[in-house]
């Protein structure tokens, strides 16, 4: 079915059609549109809405649901994002499947709440205390919006991992042509429950078998979920060497399945000496700028993350290896143009073009910085 | 052998429990259970929810569905558990500190939806777990770690303020009045909206130390002899309610809970 719609309205639309049936949050610019249309949906399908009183609650119910077996979601932006840390590592360390969106806007602070930025990218990766899981799926466009938050509650559900889609708001707020296919067309995946009569370890992992098997609250199994350090049966422990086993477990999802979780595009780039990488709605300034470059003789290519985190690091490396030089463009101060510093390790200069005023660069800004550093 | 309610609701392998000796925390954890026995629920359907602190370690001894969650968030995710499966019954133990201070703004807007949660206060006007700091219901002039000169904040009551926010059931009790207790907690659970009961517990070991209120069962006489029932206390000359603490039942009204209205929304919906 043709719409034409903003990218946080295709985002309930991809929850809707992914199983949401569980949305918690707060109001707050520039994500509120996904709010007032779960609102507005949800209980047509017999899911709830609930407007809570403040950011932190909005991810604690959400994790509250999950437990009892729903597909829930929180959507939020800058100042909000920053408040629902805590619990983001609560429901990795508990194991929680959840869907957190966060519609980027300047910061730091209250910043600029209706203009774009792109400065939660390591936030998004390291913004809660301690080690822990992370997937954070960043899309470029309104369909792609719809279509990685569905691949971000599939994520959740067969990793247990909580998935960040962080948008900004660029791709949240614009209006685009989208075709929705049928749910026929989808493919969904659902957490694995433990069957009924069996000997159940919360936090064990069944042989073969990818994480722990999750119970609904409710279903029979009476477990226990705790923030705390935990072993297998769910109890608290202070065993250091369950504390390492279980951490180990936890921060291997990501590399382990990380085939399975990266994503990215690499346009032009079989030929390129040069890459522009951008992510998220910069993409869109930089894919205009690849095109009009080529245009002009040079040879450049696009490499743009879809999975932020994990960071699709083999895939950059192999390119990082043959071209001439990388142009990093992003709405911060050089967040990302860190991780592709690592990922480059000397072998070519990695060159930077952000800002963090709200405005976003243009491809003409891009094509003039790129022509200076590519000489 | 053990207690046959013990072996029905407790993890027994999970006991001993680590508080303090003369904690009054397993007297309201027992009631808890005893008032889940008498009203006859289904193990499988009580969910026991908890923040952060002394109190908060009960749900992991108790026999349901258990979620141990972040300090002072007991009762958002309460409310998510509820709000997605009305049908279960779900209590929150959560302390003073992590009701009242932490999460008190979750305290009122639970109270003010009248969402059918039970919230069991154990209040021991300290905050235990860190080592005996003040926390919004330490009485003014209370010594703390925090506090080492008296305590120049004045408290909460907690049931008054739950009650102001919009709780339709409110009961006050302490740990030395067991029978009202088990009472008042089994009425809580079957009431149908928010409900909340405020357990005044003692904390010997810090709260009581510091402020050299005696042994644990100095403090418990003391319980006995200062809280009386706000409808005895109504009939008492004033010379004789002189420094009297009330407790009882302050408010049992029915109204619209907030799950069963959204399940009515649902079903206005399919029209």
């Amino acid at each position: 079915m043709i719409k034409f719609l903003q990218g946080n309205e295709a985002c309930v639309e991809g929850a809707l059609m992914a199983g949401m049936r569980f949305y918690s949050g707060y109001p707050i610019t520039p994500s509120t549109e996904i709010a007032e249309l779960s609102a507005e949906r949800l209980p047509k399908v017999g899911g709830k809405f609930i407007q809570m009183e403040d950011e932190i609650s909005g991810i604690a119910a959400a994790i509250g649901a999950s437990l009892t077996g729903k597909k829930a979601m929180t959507a939020t932006s800058g100042p909000g994002f920053s408040l629902k840390q805590e619990n983001i590592g609560y429901a990795a360390l508990a194991e929680v499947p959840l869907v957190i969106v966060n519609v980027q806007r300047g910061g730091p602070s209250t910043g600029l709440p209706t203009s774009p930025g792109q400065g939660d990218v390591m936030q998004a990766r390291w913004g809660t205390h301690g080690d822990h899981p992370i997937i954070c799926l960043t899309p470029d466009s309104v369909t792609e919006t719809f279509y990685l938050t569905i691949r971000a509650f599939n994520l959740a559900e067969k990793y247990r991992v909580p998935v960040i889609l962080l948008t900004d708001e660029i791709t949240g707020h614009m209006r685009e042509k989208i075709d929705i296919p049928d749910p026929s067309e989808i493919e969904i995946y659902n957490r694995k429950r433990p069957e009924t009569g069996d000997v159940y370890h919360p936090y064990g992992v069944e042989p073969g078998e990818i994480v722990p098997r999750m119970a609904d609250f409710g279903s029979g199994f009476r477990y226990h979920v705790t923030g705390l350090m935990h072993d297998e049966t769910g109890f608290p422990s202070n065993s250091t060497e369950n504390a390492r086993k279980l951490m180990d477990r936890l921060m291997a999802k990501t590399v382990t399945y990380r085939d399975d979780i990266i994503d990215y595009e690499a346009l032009y780039t079989e030929d390129a000496d040069w890459l522009i990488l951008a992510y998220g709605g910069m993409s869109r300034s930089a894919r205009a700028a690849v095109k009009v470059l080529r245009q002009k003789g040079h040879s450049v290519g696009l490499f743009r993350p879809i999975s932020l985190w994990p960071f699709p690091e083999e895939a950059l490396s192999a390119l990082a290896g043959k071209v001439k030089g990388i142009l990093v463009t992003e709405l911060n101060y050089g967040q990302i143009k860190l991780e592709v510093e690592r990922i480059a390790c000397g072998r070519c200069p990695v060159e930077f073009l952000g800002r963090g005023n709200g405005e976003v660069i243009t491809p003409e800004m891009l094509i003039e910085t790129f022509e200076e550093v590519a000489k | 052998m053990n207690h046959p309610l013990a072996e029905s609701y407790f993890r027994m392998d999970k006991l001993p429990h680590i508080w303090c000796p003369g904690c009054s925390h397993g007297i309201i954890m027992a009631s808890i259970a005893r008032a889940i026995d008498r009203l006859g629920l289904d193990k499988d359907n009580v969910c026991i929810v908890s923040g952060i602190g002394c109190s908060s370690r009960a749900p992991g001894y108790m026999d349901f569905n258990t979620l141990h969650t972040t300090h002072g968030r007991a009762l958002a995710f309460a409310t998510g558990v509820k709000l997605a499966n009305p049908k279960l019954e779900v209590i929150v133990i959560s302390g003073d500190g992590d009701l009242s201070a932490i999460g008190g703004n979750h305290l009122i807007h639970a109270a003010r939806r009248n969402i059918g949660l039970t919230t069991i206060c154990f209040n021991n006007n300290i905050y235990g777990m860190t080592g005996g700091q003040y926390s919004p219901t330490t009485p003014t002039g209370d010594k703390a770690t925090t506090a080492p000169y008296g305590n120049i904040d004045k408290p909460f009551d907690i049931t008054k303020l739950a009650i102001g926010a919009g709780a339709t059931y409110a009961a006050k009790v302490t740990a030395f009045h067991v029978t009202q207790m088990d009472k008042y907690i089994e009425s809580a659970i079957a009431h149908k909206g928010f409900s909340l009961v405020e357990a005044i517990a003692v904390c010997p070991t810090y709260y009581g130390r510091k402020n050299r209120k005696g042994s644990a069962v100095e403090m418990m006489t003391w319980l006995k002899d200062h809280y009386i029932d706000f409808k005895v206390a109504e009939k008492l000359p004033p010379e004789k309610r002189e420094g009297k603490e009330l407790m009882g039942e302050f408010i049992n009204v029915d109204a619209p809970e907030y799950t069963a209205l959204y399940d009515a929304l649902i079903d206005r919906l399919k029209d």
